[in-house]
């Protein structure tokens, strides 16, 4: 077993449920201990750094000070979320490019009783891990149910692979890890061209006009090269390509119907575990169809929406038809 | 938005000919590199305009991040600061590891923000707002909470846009992806009096504690 502290942040908690229960489930089988940081705090995501300096980065190493005075025999933290693990590598780096950044901040942690000494933790995202320390070898050794014939795009947004301050990945804009990962499960990868393009971040509830053609572009690339399905590894990029989807077809006038769903998902199906014990059902954009190609049933979503819209009742959007995108989204292209 | 930056453009030259630019005033530029986390070397931008053409956010702004760059070298303050252009950034680094001359634009980005608030000079409330509640939120519990954030966002500033997304809000709750009560960390007090004391490093030292 190897050996690691992990820093889960909130979006794990609540939207990205499903990233964390099939995090869980995979990380045994492959050898990866997790210890969860005790009493962890947000990591500030990308709005507080947009407020003030000082308090954002104090509120980051809240966590590093923390980490590290837990850190029992290990000194690498963990983060399965782009957004945190950006901000925590981030915070680490620029304490130790500009000391006087790592003076203000202990002075900050001083109030509370903590201290961090910048570089003293290593920072790593959780797909680093599994394929540079587990090792993809482990990984396959451990497939039961290999994802032949399915088709994946390997989609890892942007604060994974940049800005890299380690030189960690294989490149910044066409890393090959996930890819190779997902092969090692037995999936057919198409090789992804928007790998790294940016899912909108927080423009989905700033800017949204920004945030859905950033969305249909990665979903419409996706459907073009015939993708049954999206692997991620961020919660960010998950909600907007996931439960926004529907509000971009509805922009544009598009009906793509692509699932996305977390790479530890798949890994958990190829490890042949239970679907419903990996959180699959909890995506907005059903998975059903991509899992009936590997001869799996996705299970029923907990409860339905309320139905009986009236003619006359509130400008409700209209369900989506089912799968069957591409010839529209085709004609959507030519525009 | 080319108009704009034309027009934009059109006030540098109107100054310099009105003799209002006689020397260079860097002081803008020393301001925000010093402001900002890690070593900005903002000086260093050459004004190729790689961060526009790699930015894929660029349609909407009111100026490319190189556009941005020769204005804070210019001094032009409060034009910096009206931009739209750091509330469009999506801090997507394709810039930042494309830049040849190595500037933290992502970061700076960040700095321009957090002065434009401060300065209150921008010109659209809803990233400031959005930002605000979400810091608010984690200062209270120290974790995000995303159904107190994302109601008290959207009745105030997308109130139309609710009926489109009910669905999605439903099947967010029905899934258990959303929950209505936040979840408080344990050592919250902790947290405020680290938080306090950045604070109040932050306004002895200005923004960025910069000397």
């Amino acid at each position: 077993m190897k050996h690691y502290l992990l820093y889960p942040g909130c979006s794990m908690e609540a939207s990205a449920r499903a990233y964390y229960d099939s995090l869980m489930q995979v990380a045994e089988p492959i050898g990866l201990e997790l210890e969860e940081i005790k009493d962890w705090n947000c990591c500030g995501a990308t709005e507080y750094l947009g407020i003030s300096l000082t308090p954002a980065y104090a509120l980051i190493s809240r966590n590093l000070a923390l980490a590290s005075q837990q850190a029992n025999g290990s000194r690498t933290v963990v983060a399965p979320c782009s957004a945190c693990y950006l901000n925590l590598a981030k915070a680490d780096y620029y304490m130790r490019e500009q000391p006087r950044l790592g003076k203000m901040v202990n002075e900050a942690l001083a109030a509370g009783g903590l201290a961090y000494q910048p570089g003293s933790l290593d920072v790593r995202h959780l797909l680093d891990v599994i394929v540079y320390d587990i090792g993809l070898e482990t990984v396959k050794s451990k497939v039961v149910r290999p994802l032949s014939n399915l088709r994946v795009a390997p989609y890892l947004g942007c604060m994974v692979p940049r800005p890299d301050f380690e030189k960690r990945w294989s490149d910044h804009e066409h890393p090959v890890e996930l890819d190779q990962l997902l092969k090692a499960l037995g999936a057919e990868v198409i090789d992804f061209p928007l790998k790294t393009h940016c899912c909108g971040g927080h423009m989905t509830q700033i800017s949204p006009d920004t945030a859905f053609e950033l969305i249909r572009r990665l979903v419409s690339s996706a459907d073009h090269y015939q993708a049954d399905i999206m692997a991620t590894l961020c919660p960010m990029c998950q909600l907007n390509l996931d439960a926004y989807q529907g509000e971009m077809n509805r922009h544009f006038g598009t009906h793509y119907r692509m699932p996305v769903v977390f790479f530890t998902q798949l890994m958990g199906l190829a490890f042949g575990l239970k679907p419903q014990d990996l959180g699959f059902g909890s995506e907005l954009v059903s998975a059903k169809a991509a899992l009936t190609k590997i001869g799996l049933q996705v299970p029923q979503a907990p409860a339905a929406p309320p139905k009986g819209r009236k003619e006359q009742g509130l400008p409700m959007p209209k369900p989506l038809p089912p799968r069957g995108s591409r010839a529209l989204a085709e004609g959507e292209v030519q525009k | 938005m080319p108009q704009r930056q034309v027009a934009m453009l059109g006030v540098v030259v109107e100054q310099v000919r009105a003799g209002l630019r006689t020397e260079e005033d860097l002081s803008l530029l020393s301001e925000v590199s010093a402001s900002t986390a890690g070593v900005s070397r903002l000086e260093m931008c050459i004004q190729c305009g790689t961060c526009g053409g790699s930015c894929p956010s660029a349609a909407d702004m009111d100026h490319t991040p190189r556009m941005l760059f020769a204005m804070l070298r210019a001094g032009m303050r409060e034009y910096v600061l009206r931009s739209n252009t750091p509330w469009i950034c999506v801090s997507c680094y394709h810039c930042v590891v494309r830049c040849p001359q190595n500037v933290h634009i992502a970061d700076v980005m960040y700095t321009l923000k957090g002065m434009a608030i401060k300065a209150k000079l921008y010109q659209d409330s809803t990233a400031p707002d959005f930002s605000r509640t979400f810091v608010d939120m984690v200062e209270e519990y120290g974790r995000s909470f995303e159904f107190g954030l994302a109601t008290r966002h959207y009745l105030k500033h997308f109130p139309l846009r609710l009926p489109s997304m009910t669905p999605m809000a439903l099947g967010m709750l029905s899934k258990e992806r959303m929950t209505i009560t936040p979840k408080r960390i344990r050592q919250i007090g902790q947290l405020k009096a680290i938080l306090k004391r950045a604070k109040q490093m932050e306004a002895t030292n200005g923004h960025g504690g910069a000397s």
